[in-house]
């Protein structure tokens, strides 16, 4: 579907996560973002989106993603809440930044 | 002057049909694949469709805008660039994969346990890195567990020798060995934090490795019940290597991908990923007609996400190391077209 250069990351995580069928994950994708399902498969749509929602793009020497915008980790933060699915390396590092004792 | 339709046979080699003989090569496949597999052919609206996938001269053939899938990949990378995270990172970046996937050059679980935690450590740094899910994969492969590179009788020696209760019993052996070994790497790859585990090229070794595929995925959705599971399969029906094995109840000798599809659902898989086999002496247009024909009753019928194995030598792919860009378009439009698949 493209990655992250669209949504294809983020409706393979519903597949992944949910067991989803690919109609359903790309409609709860879309709802999530509130754009239409054509509209997940067009990087000029999705960059906005990806961008106003802080889910990471592509890094290009910081010209599609500046140093203030989430990627990675940081960006899964993100990605989990809108999406309300459980990302195993967010609830980790959740964990392990957790203060002790 | 040759003036037929530039078109690939199944082992890459480029050849040119007339549009009847392309025609001939699809409904040949169709009824090839019905044969073989007691399945039903496919119908004429997608007889057509083939007809004008493979009746084009362009080098390039895609699905219709808005139609498009998801792609997963099955170890990610070369690993002769740089380092395995830069591998994953290539694939999220500039091929924009929807899934990465890690993997140690061994590609088996039974090795992969031997290394966990410097597997690991790599997987942790990744997650930071990743966006796109990033999870792990290597084959059930039980062939490992036997002589002379495990402890465990070899079977295809002993079947030769007519010693069919000592091959059955080191194969339920064997089963019993991957299941623990598959369970240790999933656990400990989602403790690195894993979005999925991939249980690739099962049933490689017949259906005891189907059946420890199974078992594992059982085991591990037990534990974690949100982790993705991936089964990838190794070829288009079951080798009845025991063949008195069952998963549930259901015989796991020579099922088709329907059947594995339910079984794998049933064991709590979430992407199931049929292989259907190329026949190299034939071509694209007939493999690609074989393939959607015993591919379409699982798709069918899916309750979990569908990723159809394209790649050399399965899912219609020429069996070549550098599968030509205009049969690898061709046989995934067509499956996607055809067979509403979820992913590829």
């Amino acid at each position: 579907m493209g990655g992250i250069r669209t949504a294809g990351d983020l409706v393979a995580r519903m597949q992944i996560t949910r067991g989803m069928r690919l109609p359903q994950a790309k409609k709860h994708v879309a709802d999530r973002l509130g754009v239409s399902v054509m509209d997940l498969s067009d990087p000029v749509v999705m960059l906005d989106a990806r961008k106003e929602h802080g889910l990471g793009a592509a890094l290009e020497s910081g010209e599609i993603t500046g140093i203030d915008e989430p990627i990675g980790l940081e960006a899964k933060f993100h990605i989990a809440e809108l999406l309300g699915v459980p990302i195993n390396s967010v609830e980790r590092f959740r964990r392990l930044t957790a203060p002790r004792g | 002057m040759d003036t037929g339709i530039p078109t690939r046979m199944g082992d890459g080699s480029l050849t040119r049909l007339t549009p009847a003989e392309i025609e001939a090569d699809i409904r040949e496949g169709v009824a090839a694949a019905v044969k073989r597999a007691k399945v039903e052919p496919l119908g004429e609206d997608a007889i057509r469709h083939l007809m004008d996938i493979f009746g084009s001269r362009s080098r390039f053939s895609a699905v219709d805008i808005g139609d498009e899938v998801v792609l997963s990949y099955d170890g990610c990378g070369s690993q002769d660039l740089g380092t395995r995270i830069n591998d994953l990172q290539y694939y999220e970046q500039y091929l924009c994969a929807d899934s990465v996937e890690m993997y140690h050059h061994d590609y088996s679980y039974k090795p992969v346990k031997t290394v966990i935690d410097f597997e690991q450590t790599v997987m942790r740094q990744a997650q930071f890195l990743i966006t796109a899910p990033c999870g792990y994969g290597a084959m059930p492969d039980l062939g490992r567990y036997t002589v002379p590179d495990g402890p465990i009788a070899n079977w295809s020696q002993l079947l030769p020798l007519g010693k069919i209760p000592e091959a059955r019993a080191a194969q339920e052996e064997a089963v019993e060995m991957a299941v623990e070994d598959i369970a240790f790497v999933a656990e400990g790859m989602a403790e690195a934090g894993i979005d999925f585990i991939d249980l690739d090229t099962a049933g490689a070794a017949g259906d005891a490795d189907f059946l420890a595929a199974l078992k594992a995925v059982e085991r591990i959705r037990a534990r974690f019940p949100d982790l993705g599971i991936q089964i990838g399969m190794a070829s288009e029906f079951v080798l009845g290597m025991h063949g008195e094995l069952e998963y549930d109840g259901v015989r796991l000798a020579g099922l088709w991908p329907r059947e594995q599809m339910k079984l794998a659902a049933r064991a709590g898989v979430t992407i199931f990923g049929p292989a259907i086999n190329v026949n190299t002496g034939k071509s694209v247009a007939w493999n690609v007609a074989r393939t959607l024909t015993i591919a379409k009753p699982c798709c069918d019928e899916a309750t979990i996400p569908i990723h159809l194995n394209g790649g050399m030598g399965v899912g219609g792919v020429p069996m070549h190391i550098l599968p030509p860009g205009d049969a690898t378009s061709r046989a995934s439009r067509a499956a996607v077209d055809i067979l509403h698949l979820d992913g590829l």
